[in-house]
């Protein structure tokens, strides 16, 4: 028997609200709000609510889905990765760069996000670069 | 480490032997509490026993019983939690025939914070702390003595900065439907901003509040709108008091009015109409 809260950033958008994510026997329960945290002073939207809701969900992917003859079909991140990669080349190389727009997440960290703009500035070479976030 | 705290953990020492954990709050190291379960096991983790702010603990109680239903627990709790477990008890929220409740007594500060009537525990079979008298709840007066314009507008004023995170439904811990009216699209539209008027959702959960709220203020303080709303729950209450004798959390046996069964005659008294 083990209870204990775990104290992170809300996934869902940009503004950094604090919330406690509740560990029940080394299971993802449910979502608690930070009272004294700074950002978000015990309060939260609907999202971080029910931002524990995604992380066991029945319709989480766990592997890569890729395409084939109108199917999605699991794949691996080799094999999804190297077809993206493929793509993208040959769009580059057809239209131009500016054909290409990438949109980022924030669910993803700060650094993937920089990451992100860095790869879609430096190796595609476009800047059609945003963000979910920018509300 | 203050007087209380100290005679908290005194307490806690006390009673882990007895149980297999005591539900309370810890801070973590940036000074951030939540609720967390002590075990023996884990005895560093008392190093950061907190106590304020308080948090819903008596949620933590039913989380932890439906996973372990034979579990010994004692739990560290306020009036106002106190209250929350007698009557989540009587709807079979939480079994309280294996807990021991550590009640710990709100300082002068904290029952002002949260305009607390009754800041210390009734039933607690241990309590930390010295006990207050309750303070008057200036926001709930000013209001009751608004004209009927005045309290409509008041409200609508209000309602109009919710922004639907539905915390307050959340947080509560009385609010334990299977099935919640306000996710039925018949009341509360999805997506609907700002709220119409008049504000289902607050309306409903007025409605549902009615003997049941515990004036813990957790609604209120989850609220990023800072809606007052603990104002009508008490104002309720002060109604259920006078009409039904009925008083949250203060008597084990006494049925809350929505359980009984009022017999041939006794409608008068309720002065509801009949």
């Amino acid at each position: 028997m083990e209870y204990k809260n775990v104290m992170t950033t809300c996934p869902y958008c940009g503004t950094g609200c604090a919330l406690h994510l509740q560990v029940l026997d080394q299971q993802l329960v449910g979502v608690l709000p930070a009272k004294n945290h700074v950002v978000s002073q015990g309060g939260l939207c609907i999202k971080g609510w029910n931002a524990h809701a995604f992380v066991n969900h029945k319709d989480r992917l766990h592997t890569p889905l890729v395409r084939k003859n109108g199917e999605f079909v699991e794949a691996t991140w080799d094999e999804a990765l190297d077809l993206v990669a493929s793509k993208l080349k040959a769009i580059k190389n057809e239209t131009g760069p500016d054909s290409v727009a990438v949109l980022s997440s924030a669910k993803c960290t700060n650094e993937e996000n920089y990451l992100l703009q860095k790869f879609t500035r430096a190796v595609i070479g476009t800047n059609n670069i945003d963000h979910c976030a920018r509300l | 480490m203050t007087v209380r705290l100290t005679a908290l953990h005194e307490a806690i020492d006390k009673v882990m032997p007895e149980v297999d954990g005591v539900i309370g709050v810890k801070s973590n190291p940036n000074g951030i509490v939540a609720p967390h379960l002590f075990l023996s096991s884990h005895p560093d983790d008392l190093a950061a026993l907190a106590i304020w702010p308080k948090e819903p603990v008596p949620d933590t109680l039913k989380l932890i019983q439906r996973a372990h239903p034979e579990a010994k627990l004692a739990v560290v709790c306020r009036g106002c939690e106190e209250r929350g477990l007698v009557e989540m008890a009587k709807h079979s929220q939480v079994d309280l025939s294996k807990v021991t409740l550590i009640g710990l007594a709100c300082s002068q500060e904290e029952a002002e914070f949260c305009r607390c009537a009754k800041p210390y525990t009734v039933h607690a079979q241990m309590t930390v702390g010295e006990r207050i008298e309750g303070v008057p709840d200036p926001l709930t007066d000013a209001f009751a003595a608004k004209s009927r314009e005045e309290k409509l507008a008041f409200w609508k004023d209000q309602f109009e900065h919710c922004i639907k995170c539905y915390g307050c439904r959340s947080i509560c811990p009385q609010c334990f439907c299977n099935v919640c009216t306000l996710e039925d699209e018949k009341w509360v539209e999805t997506g609907r901003l700002p709220m119409p008027n008049p504000p289902m959702y607050h309306m409903i959960r007025a409605m549902h509040m009615t003997a049941k709220c515990v004036a813990c203020r957790e609604c209120e303080e989850t609220c990023p709108a800072d809606i007052p709303m603990a104002i009508h729950f008490r104002l309720i209450a002060r109604d259920v008091k006078e009409m039904f004798n009925y008083e949250t959390g203060a008597v084990i046996d006494q049925k809350p009015p929505q359980l009984l069964v009022l017999e041939e005659g006794e409608y008068e008294r309720t002065g509801l109409p009949h």
